[in-house]
């Protein structure tokens, strides 16, 4: 008990951090649909989840969801082992320009796909424009970074002997993969899968612009019912509902993710040459970036265009604002104000989820010791699943008087940024704390090193490198975020996703080039970070 | 509700956040912002410092939606000669606007707000987010609304409408269609796009145009209208940059929603290559007003008298590609040339929108869900 008690008081900080953050201004949003006249009204609430409406919009989520994901982690398996076993030339390129899709503006890469599957579009005789499979491309083009960066980080550093071992032994490489890899990366393909479910769960903009607003998903259909509609109760109804289902995958995940021993041997990464025998797994891996290369490659073509020939007009122009005052500040002043954002976004991400990962991985005594931590891992993911629509307002209305009256502050953006990226560094690191062995902290402990000694000596010399990794990461989510950030950023501090968004947004000759090149500078922008993090030859990384 | 109780314990947080924030880029990005500093460093130094206030002062806030825009120069003008600084928060789309005013009633997010159309007027004004005011300017009473008049005031007006690539149906030697019910007619076929109603509040526009013709019998020209193989897409972007055929790249079709101005938008050899079919207009309104519990009501007053000066009225057409509705604003050459107004636009009354929008919607999602 007592034992439970220091944990939560450990406990204290971030969760605090998250409630106020989170837990306030989503229950108090849900609360103005609960509340009916001042009466609490929670049958009627319920009674919105009775609709066939709301029924198809739930199962279709779950399904182009599940689907997406689905398909994210069967294409992104080939990559990972690709790019992060094989010794590929310009691999380290690679690995960077796979992120890019992870962070372009939805408005844009939707607009791109369209060029590509619309009518008179290279692609139009597939038909899929307008259609459900559509929208799961769209899905899986943005998240398979997640499933090649995360399982790729954690298959580099596993040590290949027992897989030796089982060929020396007779076994077939398929058998070799089903037996010995596959299992040991279990816990980061389950851990990345939950991830990528959870934002295609809560993908608004491709779903909307790819499904030509037939198709309704959960989290569009909670921001047609708050702002066109203004039916608050039947939006905290779905909230609740989105809650429910989120929370339901974070527990099947979790229990998914277990394994018996989670200390792991990790060596450092030393890629093997290339084999005939991966030529299945090169294929696979040529076809997912070739189609990956393409909606950019028609972005960046598109930047280029001038009139009806071809040079750099628009980005010239980005410095400028815009045909017809499309712009308050410029793009290149945009830019600065995203890059200054992210860096408080990822140290504020850092600093929460190293202290998460640090509390849920210590070894538990007893049954209750090992609930309370699994439900605080379970409760920092949480973010990533709920509606930006529901937090948005919900900060509005919540974080509104002193001693909280953060709705005005410079810094709401960075931080709703950083609970986005929370989830994904906590993923990266716990996997890599829970590896070390307690009894070195032990060890150390009894040789008279103080607690920090221990963390300094012990815990920092293994995380302080996936911690880079992860900061990575989450300076790339801050870069792209849009759905948190267009409705908090303010006017004279845009930054670069919402100016490409306002750029399309306004007619005149050349806003739409502009907003493109603009999108080419954000994604070269996030390549070369991504670079940078790689340069820093992280040997031993975590996994999602 | 009541979170006291959670805020006083979340308090000592708070502290420690505004303590680590104290080195944060964010803070001293926005404090002496580049933004702002760098545009004063352009202009003429005289011009910025040289308008001592007029005894007002402090700071104005505008929430408005994201795509509000005036050029600079006037901004600096207002604040120069009135004293105020002014601070524009534009965010999300009007029907955010309107969600955000509502649920901030009691404790505004601003001073004034602007860019409250004619399809949302009736929420936040229902939710008591508006307080009385009478403007310096009386604005003509043609766009008044009949209930809220004493509280929104209007600050301009545009037209959505259908618009044709006259130049590509020239090269088809097709005659263009003319009417909503002509878009039904076979001889269009495939050939039109429009943003849908749920998504976009230029679809929505043109969704009202329909019911405004057609009564309750709107599900069957729609359905008429969707047999004919017209394209319903996201947002009034996809339409016009994605489709049209004259501003897409590989726009294959040449019927678009778009607006009343914007054939002004494509003129090119002496003449608009695109029309927009005067028959087919819904026409908004977008207001402005002073929120009631303001911090800084006179202020708020002055920025909406300087929205209806002859200056930023004639400024309107360049910047957010809507006309002024004080008639002695100006208006550019190309727009009196090309942007022609619709005479008798369709109209709906606000609270029956108010009233039946919920029941639309999900009907018009039904229909073209099919």
């Amino acid at each position: 008990m007592r034992r439970v008690a220091a944990l939560l008081a450990l406990a204290l900080g971030p969760v605090l951090v998250l409630g106020v953050l989170f837990v306030l201004p989503v229950t108090g949003m849900v609360a103005q649909g609960f509340w009916i006249d001042g009466r609490f009204a929670p049958g009627e609430v319920l009674d919105v989840l009775a609709r066939p409406r709301v029924h198809r919009i739930a199962w279709f989520t779950v399904w182009s969801s599940g689907v997406a994901t689905l398909v994210a982690v069967l294409l992104g398996l080939p990559v990972a082992h690709a790019l992060h076993r094989l010794r590929l030339p310009g691999r380290s390129i690679l690995r960077a320009a796979v992120l890019v899709p992870f962070v372009l503006p939805t408005v844009v890469v939707g607009v791109a796909f369209r060029t590509l599957l619309g009518e008179g579009g290279p692609l139009d005789f597939l038909g899929l424009d307008g259609t459900p499979i559509a929208i799961v491309c769209g899905l899986v083009f943005f998240n398979i970074a997640v499933v090649v960066r995360a399982v790729g980080s954690a298959w580099e550093s596993l040590d290949p002997r027992p897989g030796e071992a089982a060929a020396a032994l007779g076994a077939t490489p398929v058998q070799v993969l089903r037996t010995v890899t596959l299992p040991a990366l279990r816990p980061a393909i389950v851990g990345a899968a939950s991830v990528v479910f959870l934002f295609c769960a809560t993908a608004f903009g491709i779903v909307l612009t790819l499904g030509g607003v037939r198709y309704g998903t959960i989290e569009t259909e909670i921001y047609l019912l708050t702002t066109t509609v203004f039916d608050l109760r039947a939006a905290a109804a779905l909230s609740v509902l989105q809650i429910v289902v989120v929370v339901g995958l974070l527990a099947l995940s979790a229990r998914l993710r277990q394994v018996p021993d989670p200390t792991v041997q990790r060596v450092v990464a030393r890629p093997r040459a290339v084999r005939r025998s991966d030529g299945p797994v090169l294929a696979a891996t040529a076809f997912v970036l070739v189609a990956v290369a393409l909606p950019i490659l028609a972005l960046v073509a598109g930047s280029f265009e001038v009139g009806e020939g071809w040079g750099l007009g628009n980005y010239r122009a980005l410095t400028s604002y815009g045909d017809n005052q499309a712009l308050l500040v410029p793009v290149t002043a945009a830019l600065a104000t995203s890059l200054r954002t992210a860096v408080d976004a990822t140290w504020m991400a850092l600093l929460v989820g190293l202290l998460v990962a640090a509390i849920v991985t210590r070894r538990s005594h007893g049954v209750a010791e090992r609930r309370v931590r699994s439900v605080l891992d379970g409760f920092f993911m949480l973010p990533l699943g709920v509606s930006a629509v529901t937090l948005g307002f919900g900060f509005l209305i919540t974080l509104d008087r002193p001693p909280l009256d953060l709705r005005d502050s410079p810094l709401l953006v960075p931080m709703a940024q950083a609970l986005v990226a929370l989830p994904l560094v906590v993923r990266t690191l716990i996997p890599v704390l829970a590896g070390i062995d307690d009894r070195q902290r032990q060890a150390a402990a009894s040789l008279g090193a103080s607690p920090a000694r221990t963390l300094l000596t012990v815990d920092l010399p293994v995380v302080w490198k996936p911690m880079l990794a992860a900061g990575g990461f989450a300076f790339a989510v801050s870069l792209g975020e849009f759905g948190a950030t267009s409705f908090l950023a303010r006017d004279d501090n845009p930054t670069l996703p919402v100016v490409i968004y306002r750029l399309i947004g306004h007619p005149g000759e050349m806003n739409y080039g502009m907003a493109l090149a603009a999108s080419v500078v954000l994604a070269a922008t996030t390549a070369c970070v991504m670079l940078a993090v790689e340069r820093l030859r992280v040997p031993s990384l975590g996994a999602l | 509700m009541n979170h006291a109780s959670v805020r006083a314990a979340a308090t000592h947080v708070t502290v420690a956040l505004a303590a680590l924030s104290l080195a944060a880029c964010s803070l001293t990005g926005s404090g002496s912002g580049s933004g702002t500093e760098g545009d004063r460093g352009t202009e003429p130094t005289g011009e910025a410092e040289s308008g001592a206030g007029t005894g007002a002062g402090g700071t104005v806030v505008l929430a408005t939606h994201e795509s509000f825009a005036l050029p600079r120069k006037l901004i600096r003008q207002f604040e120069a000669e009135s004293g105020y600084d002014l601070e524009v928060r534009a965010s999300g789309d009007a029907g955010t606007l309107a969600t955000k005013l509502s649920l901030t009633a009691d404790n505004p997010v601003a001073d004034a707000a602007f860019g409250i159309d004619n399809t949302f007027a009736s929420r936040p004004l229902g939710e008591g987010a508006f307080a009385v005011f009478t403007p310096s300017v009386t604005p003509p009473t043609s766009y008044v609304l009949d209930d809220g008049a004493d509280r929104l005031v209007p600050i301009d007006t545009a037209s959505v409408c259908v618009n044709v690539d006259s130049a590509w149906f020239d090269a088809e030697e097709l005659e263009p269609p003319q009417t909503l019910a002509d878009l039904a007619d076979p001889a269009y076929r495939d050939l039109f796009v429009t943003p849908g109603a749920s998504t976009s509040s230029v679809g929505m526009a043109f969704f009202l145009a329909t019911v405004a013709e057609y009564g309750d019998e709107w599900p069957s020209y729609w359905t008429d209208l969707l047999d004919n193989g017209a394209e319903v897409v996201d947002g009034w972007e996809d339409a016009y940059y994605g489709d049209f055929t004259s501003t897409a790249k590989n726009g294959t079709r040449p019927i678009v929603v778009s607006y009343d101005s914007s054939p002004a938008f494509t003129v090119g050899g002496g003449g608009s290559t695109t029309a927009a079919l005067l028959d087919t207009c819904f026409r908004q309104v977008e207001y402005a007003g002073v929120l009631e519990g303001a911090d800084n009501p006179a202020g708020a007053e002055a920025v909406i008298d300087w929205m209806l000066s002859d200056e930023v009225q004639s400024a309107l057409p360049e910047s957010m590609y809507v006309f002024p509705v004080v008639e002695t604003a100006s208006i550019p050459k190309d727009w009196a040339e090309f942007a022609i107004r619709p005479e008798t636009p369709y109209e709906v009354a606000p609270d029956e929108i108010a009233a039946n929008r919920e029941k639309w919607l999900t009907e018009w999602t039904d229909v073209i869900s099919r």
